[in-house]
């Protein structure tokens, strides 16, 4: 029998989690080996956050639905809420901001939270979309403990409309082992011509405006977001170029990479992580000329049908405890300084999660012109249909 | 009841239903066509033609469609063509049964699931492995048009198998005696008896790949890398990514009307082909 009061690593928990994540073991296995399955049923009691809450009786109803973004919750901690407050969680995947947005503008989504980036909140502000947050009501939100930097674009006009989620980088993800005697390219010049020469037919890149355009225009060292017709040109001009030698535009980069058909692609940070951490030589560079740097945030859609179920999502996702099982999970930082301190320091020490200062400090956060900006999107749409 | 009365009433639900989910869609679609794109994307009423006289900023992907749709149908058509008439002709009934079930059994499984399938046999790991090993080189097959090819005639095959089958079971066999009685050769009877008169079958077989091959999507952006760009794929980009609804409703209209003109040419030209047979016909 499994004696419930044993300790359980750090490290023996990572190791279960992948077995799990492997299917190598079963969600009861996992959950009574970790203890997380006993934790689930005492958790309405333990966590700080759902005690003494007239929702934690029962009366949020019976589900919140959630859209977000690939691989990006663990579903423990889905487990872990239905089980305290009777509300299941009913999660949308999406690809892109664009696609969220269109799905909110074409109206009746029957989303109660939603995983807005940056970029996007003044969009939704000024189209009515998002609500306003009584922070009232997250009180597991604590400005104080929040990197102001990553946490700031969550508000608008001094009203908070999101909650910092987390935040991470784009970079480029390169199979080291296929460069040969070439050092391993640090910038998105090398990026782009490594791509034309040697990688011919082995690169990938995001099917996604903001990214695939930004780290064009970057080759020429012009900001990430321009929508200056000129320097879109240039970075017409070489994405027309680099095309007949792509392996394929699609974010979903993961499988191709790990079975070797592509050697390098434009990558995010946590897909970096995963990747090299089941094949180290899969490196994870941020490009020495910039880039972008993100920041997702939860936040609550205009008209959300369970906003009660809402409020008390984001609040018990919140929970630092449970946001480093999160953040464990995906592997992207969180903004709270609550989170790292619970984080182990290998985490923290990670070159990948945590970039050096100078390389973060040349990236920029993607601008809100670029979401609406229609000569990047016929760009794109040419460039897709070349 | 008059018989009158039970014929509307029979045909209301079908009515009601198109009327719903066909024609007053087509009319927001024609709606909007006209209108501009909000500021934020989306849709903004005015009337402008001005999406209309852009639709060459897509023309490559009608082009791709426009190649790649009857490419597909014909790969199609040449693969089922055989299959049918062994399933309808040859193969002994007790196995007929069985065989048929097993061109339908794919269809069971979404075909999303089936060409991620496809993305494995056909990459690094898969085919071209296996060639290299052999020494054949080592191609490059998945996100060409060749895996989109492929994609489609897997994926489509049933659809053009099902109408052939059913007009090769149905012809008489003792017009295929009479003709041999006369002296003809196989292959002539074939040609010259069986084949006209599998014609309906082989035209709604066309008809409705080529149909819905004009609308494809998933498996160029699936199995083409994102690189082989289709109508399907520039109308789902125009909604949800650059959110351009009236250009995108633009070129719904276009593709709409593009479809109306070739499916009338091509009928008329089957019907000239089958020997002007009023039989002809979608079903």
């Amino acid at each position: 029998m499994t004696n419930r009061n044993d300790f359980i690593s750090r490290e023996r928990f990572m190791a279960e989690l992948m077995r799990y994540r492997k299917g190598s073991v079963t969600r009861r296995h996992f959950l009574g080996v970790t203890g997380l399955g006993a934790a689930t049923a005492v958790l309405g009691s333990a966590m700080p956050g759902l005690r003494n809450a007239a929702w934690a009786q029962g009366n949020i109803g019976d589900r919140v639905v959630l859209a977000t973004w690939p691989n990006y919750h663990d579903p423990a901690n889905f487990e872990a809420f239905a089980a305290a407050t009777g509300a299941a969680v009913d999660m949308n995947v999406f690809g892109s901001n664009e696609e969220m947005l269109a799905k909110l503008q074409a109206g009746g989504s029957g989303w109660d939270v939603f995983v807005p980036t940056n970029y996007t909140i003044t969009t939704y502000v000024s189209e009515d979309l998002i609500e306003p947050l009584d922070l009232s009501r997250i009180p597991n939100y604590d400005p104080a403990a929040f990197n102001e930097r990553f946490a700031g674009p969550g508000t608008v006009d001094g009203k908070v409309y999101a909650v910092s989620k987390n935040w991470g980088t784009t970079g480029f993800a390169v199979n080291t082992s296929q460069l040969g005697d070439k050092p391993q390219p640090t910038t998105w010049k090398e990026f782009w011509d490594l791509t034309q020469a040697e990688f011919t037919g082995r690169t990938m890149v995001h099917d996604y405006q903001l990214t695939t355009i930004g780290n064009a225009l970057k080759y020429y060292g012009y900001s990430f977001n321009s929508i200056d017709p000129a320097e879109l040109a240039d970075a017409e001009k070489l994405l027309m170029a680099a095309k007949p030698h792509l392996f394929a535009i699609s974010s979903d980069y993961q499988p191709s990479m790990r079975s070797g058909d592509a050697w390098m692609t434009i990558c995010w940070t946590g897909d970096g992580k995963q990747m090299n951490r089941d094949v180290p030589e899969i490196a994870y560079v941020l490009g020495k000329e910039g880039g972008e740097l993100w920041s997702d945030f939860f936040a609550i859609p205009k008209g959300a049908p369970h906003m009660d179920a809402a409020y008390a999502f984001i609040n018990f996702l919140l929970d630092p405890a449970v946001n480093a099982k999160e953040s464990l999970f995906h592997g992207y930082p969180t903004a709270d300084k609550r989170v790292d301190a619970l984080m182990p320091p290998e985490v923290l020490n990670d070159p990948i999660l945590y970039p050096a200062a100078e390389l973060l400090d040349a990236l920029e956060f993607g601008a809100a012109v670029t979401l609406t900006d229609p000569n990047r999107a016929e760009l794109m749409a040419r460039f897709k249909s070349a | 009841m008059t018989p009158r009365l039970r014929t509307t009433l029979l045909l209301a639900p079908a009515a009601i239903w198109l009327l719903a989910m066909l024609v007053l869609p087509l009319v927001v679609v024609l709606v909007f066509s006209f209108g501009e794109r909000a500021a934020a994307g989306g849709y903004s009423a005015a009337v402008t033609l001005e999406n209309f006289a852009n639709l060459g900023a897509r023309w490559t992907a009608f082009q791709n469609t426009l190649v790649l749709a009857p490419v597909g149908t014909a790969l199609c058509l040449l693969i089922a063509y055989p299959l049918a008439y062994y399933l309808a002709v040859r193969c002994d009934p007790k196995w007929r049964t069985l065989l048929l079930i097993l061109v339908i059994v794919p269809f069971w499984t979404s075909i999303l699931i089936r060409s991620y399938a496809w993305i494995y046999l056909l990459g690094g790991q898969g085919i071209p492995k296996l060639v290299s090993l052999l020494g054949l080189g080592s191609p490059r097959l998945i996100n060409t048009p060749f895996a989109v090819l492929t994609g489609i005639v897997y994926g489509y095959l049933p659809l053009m198998v099902f109408p052939i089958f059913v007009s090769l079971e149905r012809l008489d066999k003792r017009l295929l005696e009479a003709s041999a009685d006369l002296g003809s050769p196989p292959w002539r009877s074939f040609l010259q008896v069986t084949l006209p008169l599998s014609m309906p079958g082989v035209a709604t077989g066309c008809m409705l790949v080529f149909i819905l091959l004009m609308g494809e999507f998933l498996i160029p952006a699936i199995l083409g890398g994102g690189k082989v760009f289709f109508v399907g794929n520039a109308l789902v980009d125009l909604f949800l990514q650059s959110r351009n609804w009236p250009f995108g409703a633009a070129v719904a209209v276009a593709l709409v009307l593009i479809m109306l003109v070739t499916v009338t040419l091509y009928m008329r030209f089957t019907r000239r082909w089958a020997g002007g047979r009023d039989d002809v016909s979608l079903m």
